[in-house]
């Protein structure tokens, strides 16, 4: 059978996107840029399932006139083919690595142009530790993928421009010069559509110029500013950071006394200082990695989070500001904030002082009483002056915090934890370290904290039976099974495999 | 109100002979429908014939011009039925579904509609697909095309070709008595195009006129002995008399038929597929013309055998291009080959898959097999034949498959139907896991993460139907789910009615939203709307009632986490005997919003005062645990890299697109989350009043913060 040779194509564009990020105006821009100008241009998807934040394919053909074949009418294809893309726009990184997975971005013809940001998967989201995936393997793949790979993040762009995603993977398209039209004939296509054009065209040019490799000059990024205490007694206990530890876990261990001056007063910090010396002395200084685990997670459980935290964060100037900013709220517009807080019993009582707390929190007639008037959660106005003084009086009970019960409940949990750590730092740094972790697991609020706490307290039961036989790395294991599941049905099977119960 | 109007589009048909339509595929169609003279035109919505419905709906000022019945059917079924005016009279007549789910519903009226056969012409448009954009991809109309022997048309995929299809199917319905089915795949129902328009036409018999003097026939009736003689007319005159019209028409059709002595045969819904993978394979070029002969059926039911005696003059083998199993289409022609003792050999799934979509790569891999067995192509291709896809290392590939995750369609930003699984969740934690039923609908995503709930989804409308084996004394109550789209197309009937009848002590939740949201948000019966042309506003619990449901309760507010846990709890453990319904109630978000959206402008120009409220997490206060993801997976509520040096897992984040809905303020209460939420409302034009108390609270709470603030500079570093 006889080949024919020189077969004209068709530039082939899939666009990958998400409900809602436009995707299908994108595709009638490409439609319109072509047909306006004699081209044949066909588009296709299957939408439904975009609408609803799904992942979909929209797909475009375009043909420039043949006058030869003036009759006859081309046959256009309706999906995409592996290996026969020329330019792929997709409207965030993931979505660019479905493109490479589904072997629609080839290095010897395709253009991809891709958002970097990310629009996180519900599988990302959900997990109860960090579930991202890594950006640096999207990237890659694209990168190793593409005969020409344009990648910036165009949501920034878009939202720096008042405009939508798709306007600013038109003007990358234009500016790759993969399709033959001019600048004036792309931006011309978006005044036809006639809806937001300013904006669109201002997203275009931005999108635009980044393909072209005009992309405003990166900022450097800043270096670490040097410590400049006002107060001399900070400065003191900086001193201390400075002869105790070597740059990098001192790094960490500055943020520590930062987060904790912040949380309490100089003397907690010092408190805190005292203790990492302490660790510092039984490992002789030669382990910096558990240094700065220990110096982070100590740092945490010190700034545990009460409800005196709670109340001080917010009702800081500082956040007001950053909710106007985050709200997008313009300045003569008015912005109430109003908080979501569920204190319970338990919190009442652990926020008094230990003798009052521990009294109240047994089960008589007035533990009752206040047991039924907090079974349901509050909504307090901050930004008005009740809501607003009321939890600014109870930040003011820092003063008191160190009598409270819930200061003596985490220092005692704190000591218990630290101590295992310093008894095991200088013999066995490894499950050291893997201790010092296990503080990831006591995080959150309520029911949350109730539930880490829990996990944590059997690691630790766990640890301190079976500490001669039990391996770093199974600790770790456990932690992160831990993690996996709310109910702590992967705990318990972890715990039931390694047969230690 | 659909999703989607059509109201700007809806001009284009009343284009007159000679101007050139431009637009998407299902348009066409409609302007096609207008073309042929139809007098009335029924169909249940659903993607992607939901277009077709929502264009009639936005064009029933051209309709009542036409004098065209336009009817949102009650369901498939209804629709179906809705053809028998074209039994006794010369009406011509379309009905519209989706795919296969569709046909099986139909498949009552279709059959009795196909037994007795029609006068006028009746089309059933099915908008199906075989693959990504099916619901039940591996079943096909065409089964049902065979079994009732009605004609299934597949047309090339253009808008020429498609218009003619629908032009033709009336004709070929009327010539051969028959109702004809028109498969239009997914793609095609979206693809943008052009075709010549031609005038629309007025039917010269009216819907009037046959009401005005009814015709019966009892032979035309599904009844002994009319039955009977119904089968022996099916094969004696409207099956002979259809391959005469195809074969007439030329409906089917030929391209280079001589060119070479092996041939393919492909439907006509997969023609340009097939011609892009013999364009790699350097067999054709871009306007179609194919160094391969290739008949093309746009008649997938019934195959014509001369056509195919035709065919295979002269030619050693050919390879039929068939998705889906079994394989009708092949199976029919072997018996045509064996009976003409043809010696073309013929070649089909051995050297294609059995089972999925047949997308360019797998007919070029099929074709190519089959050319290079007859020795057509190099049997190893030369470098630049190869499709260019490069062989990926495992390693590469295992590591980029663990970096994308699938991302499946889930509730909206601020949808209502999400408290309803979040309360199922938390009651869950207090009373155990319960068996739950699921349906069809938006509400099917609870099945997916982060929810999870949901064990089978056996129809539409047949949620509660499906747990009515779950019926034991002294054993936990099953939990069913239905959206009202599923209630009115026949869960009251099916579910409801039934569970009653039979004493049920089952739970159904009816999700109730005012729109049919999963097809696009078209009206029902119990849609809160004013429609000017459909009566709305009938209540479900009256429904419910109405059938003998004792127990009924009703959520207004799905949002308000509190009465919606206390509601089912109630349900899943009060004494009360029989079944228990729940009806849960609110406005689906997407139309709300495009409903509030103008409003709301208006409002903001005017000088009004205009509160938004939308959610935020303080990040200095949110642990990065997720647990209000868990329980409530909306789009707006996210993640983002944690601004605290010391800590490492990414915290939540509420994103500008959130809608205010309220769930996430509500879960952190119910589940005792964490004080991270924040409400704000941003007020708009504030009034005299708001400005004055904020000034008050200002100067106090301003004071507090400036002094609170210097402290802490003073201990800064």
């Amino acid at each position: 059978m006889q080949e024919i040779k020189n077969i004209q194509q068709p530039i082939k564009i899939a666009i990958l996107a998400m409900g809602g990020e436009g995707g299908g105006v994108l595709a009638d821009w490409i439609v319109d840029l072509g047909e306006h100008h004699g081209w044949y241009a066909q588009t296709t998807s299957v939408p439904g399932v975009a609408q609803r934040t799904g992942a979909t394919i929209y797909y475009v053909e375009l043909l420039p006139p043949a006058p030869a074949h003036e009759k006859r009418k081309p046959v256009l294809a309706l999906m995409p083919m592996p290996g026969d893309v020329d330019v792929v726009l997709c409207s965030e990184l993931m979505e660019a690595g479905r493109a490479v997975q589904r072997g629609l971005v080839t290095p010897d013809r395709t253009t991809l142009l891709t958002s970097t940001h990310r629009v996180y998967s519900i599988a990302e989201k959900a997990a109860m530790g960090d579930g991202r995936v890594d950006v640096d393997v999207l990237l890659k793949h694209a990168e190793k993928a593409a005969k020409r790979l344009v990648s910036f993040d165009m949501a920034q762009a878009a939202e720096e421009t008042g405009s939508v995603i798709s306007a600013v993977l038109f003007g990358a398209l234009c500016g790759t010069g993969v399709v033959p039209f001019s600048r004036e004939q792309f931006e011309q296509t978006i005044e036809r559509g006639g809806v937001g054009v300013k904006p669109s065209l201002k997203a275009f040019a931005r999108g635009c110029g980044e393909a072209m490799g005009q992309g405003a000059p990166k900022a450097e990024a800043a270096a670490e500013a040097l410590p400049n205490p006002k107060s001399p007694a900070v400065a003191q206990l900086l001193d201390r950071v400075g002869k105790a530890f070597d740059e990098k876990s001192g790094r960490l261990v500055r943020e520590g006394v930062r987060r904790l001056i912040d949380y309490q007063d100089i003397p907690y910090a010092s408190l805190y200082l005292d203790r990492l010396e302490s660790l510092q002395r039984r490992t002789g200084g030669m382990d910096p990695v558990l240094t700065g685990e220990v110096a982070r997670h100590l740092a945490l459980w010190m700034s545990y989070e009460d409800t005196i935290r709670v109340a001080d964060l917010k009702t800081r100037g500082s956040r007001f500001d950053r909710v106007q900013g985050e709200v997008r709220a313009k300045q003569e517009q008015q912005v109430h904030i109003n908080e979501f807080m569920h204190p319970r019993i338990e919190e009442i009582c652990e926020t008094l002082p230990s003798g009052l707390g521990r009294w109240l929190s047994k089960p008589h007639f007035i533990h009752r009483m206040i047991a039924r008037m907090t079974t349901e959660g509050r909504v307090i106005r901050t930004s008005s002056l009740p809501g607003f003084m009321l939890l600014w009086t109870l930040s003011r009970w820092r003063a008191g915090r160190r009598t409270t019960l819930r200061y003596e409940l985490e220092n005692q949990r704190i000591e218990r934890w630290f101590g295992k750590i310093l008894a095991l730092a200088h013999a066995h740094p490894a499950l050291a370290l893997e201790v010092a972790r296990l503080q990831r697991l006591v995080k959150g609020y309520g029911d949350t904290h109730a539930r880490g706490l829990g996990n944590y307290e059997t690691l630790m039961g766990f640890l301190e039976k079976h500490e001669t036989q039990i391996a770093p790395a199974t600790l770790g294991e456990l932690r992160e099974a831990a993690l996996a599941s709310e109910d702590g049905q992967k705990l318990r099977f972890a715990l039931q495999r390694m047969a230690f119960n | 109100m659909a999703e989607r109007s059509f109201v700007e589009e809806v001009k284009k048909l009343r284009l007159g002979a000679g101007e050139v339509f431009s637009g998407e595929g299902i348009l066409a169609v409609t302007k096609a429908l207008l073309e042929s003279g139809v007098s009335y035109v029924a169909g249940y919505q659903g993607a992607p014939i939901s277009h077709l419905m929502d264009v009639l709906a936005d064009a029933q000022d051209i309709l009542s011009d036409h004098g065209i019945r336009f009817e949102n059917s009650a369901s498939e079924a209804t629709a179906a039925a809705t053809l028998a005016a074209s039994v006794n009279y010369p009406l011509r007549g379309a009905v519209t579904f989706k795919a296969t789910v569709g046909t099986n519903v139909a498949s009552d009226a279709l059959a009795n509609l196909a037994s007795g056969g029609v006068l006028g012409g009746a089309l059933i448009i099915v908008g199906e697909d075989y693959g990504e954009g099916s619901s039940i991809m591996q079943e096909r109309s065409h089964a049902f095309a065979m079994k009732s022997q009605m004609w299934l048309l597949d047309p090339r995929p253009n808008l020429p070709c498609i218009v003619q299809a629908v032009k033709d199917g009336f004709d070929l319905s009327e010539a051969s008595s028959t109702p004809v089915m028109l498969q239009l795949r997914i793609r095609a129902c979206h693809v943008h195009g052009q075709f010549v328009a031609s005038d629309n036409k007025r039917a010269s018999f009216t819907i009037k006129q046959a009401l005005a003097r009814p015709q019966r026939d009892v032979n035309r009736i599904v009844l002994p002995p009319a039955s009977f003689m119904h089968e022996k007319e099916k094969i004696e005159q409207r099956w002979p008399a259809a391959v005469r019209f195809i074969k007439e028409r030329q409906l089917n059709e030929f391209f280079s038929e001589h060119d070479d002595d092996v041939g393919l045969v492909v439907q006509g819904g997969s023609y340009n597929t097939l011609i892009r993978a013999l364009n790699k394979l350097g067999l054709a070029d871009v306007y179609g013309e194919s160094k391969v002969p290739l008949y093309v059926m746009n008649v997938a039911y019934p195959l014509i055998d001369d056509e195919f005696e035709r065919f295979c003059q002269g030619k050693r083998a050919i390879l039929v291009l068939e998705e889906g199993q079994p394989n009708f289409v092949e199976q029919n022609v072997a018996d045509i080959l064996r009976r003409l003792q043809s010696p073309t050999v013929l070649h089909g799934k051995d050297l294609l898959p059995l089972a999925g979509e047949y997308n360019t790569a797998t007919m070029l891999a099929g074709v190519k097999a089959f050319l290079q067995r007859y020795g057509k192509v190099e049997a190893d291709p030369k470098e630049r034949k190869v499709i260019p896809l490069q062989p990926v290392s495992a390693e590469a590939s295992a590591e980029l498959a663990a970096n994308v995750h699938a991302r499946p369609p889930g509730f909206c930003t601020g949808c209502p139907e999400r408290p309803i699984f979040t309360a199922m969740k938390l009651v869950e934690r207090e009373l155990g896991p319960h068996h739950v039923t699921a349906d069809i609908g938006c509400h099917l995503f609870s099945i997916l993460p982060p929810f999870n709930i949901g064990a089978t989804t056996m129809g539409y409308g047949l949620g509660a139907a499906s747990a009515a084996a779950f019926n034991t004394p002294g054993a936990k109550r099953a939990i069913s789910v239905m959206g009202d789209g599923g209630f009115w197309h026949n869960g009251l009937t099916s579910g409801i009615a039934n569970a009653v009848f039979n004493r049920s002590d089952n739970l159904t939740i009816v999700v109730d939203n005012s729109y049919t949201s999963a097809t696009g948000g078209q009206d029902i019966l119990s849609s809160t709307a004013l429609n000017p042309t459909r009566s709305t506003g009938h209540a479900i619990e009256k429904a419910v009632r109405g059938v003998g449901v004792e127990w009924v309760h009703r959520v207004q507010r799905t949002y308000d986490l509190k009465t919606m846990m206390a509601t089912l709890r109630e349900a899943l453990t009060t004494k009360e005997t029989g079944p228990k319904v729940l009806i849960a109630q609110s406005e689906c978000m997407l139309n709300k919003q495009r409903r509030e959206k103008p409003q709301v402008r208006k409002a903001v120009a005017a000088g009004e005062r205009v509160v938004r409220e939308r959610f935020g997490v303080d990040p200095d206060t949110c642990t990065g645990d997720h647990s209000c993801i868990r329980l409530s997976g909306c789009p707006s509520l996210t993640i983002k890299p944690n601004p605290d040096p010391l800590r490492t897992d990414p915290i939540a984040a509420v994103q500008d697109s959130c809608v205010g809905c309220g769930l996430c303020g509500e879960v952190s209460h119910a589940a005792v989350l964490c004080p991270s939420f924040y409400r704000a409302e941003i007020i708009t034009n504030p009034t005299r009043m708001d400005k004055f108390r904020k000034r008050l609270s200002g100067l106090v709470i301003g004071w507090l913060q400036g002094r609170d603030a210097r402290r802490r500079e003073q201990l800064a570093f």
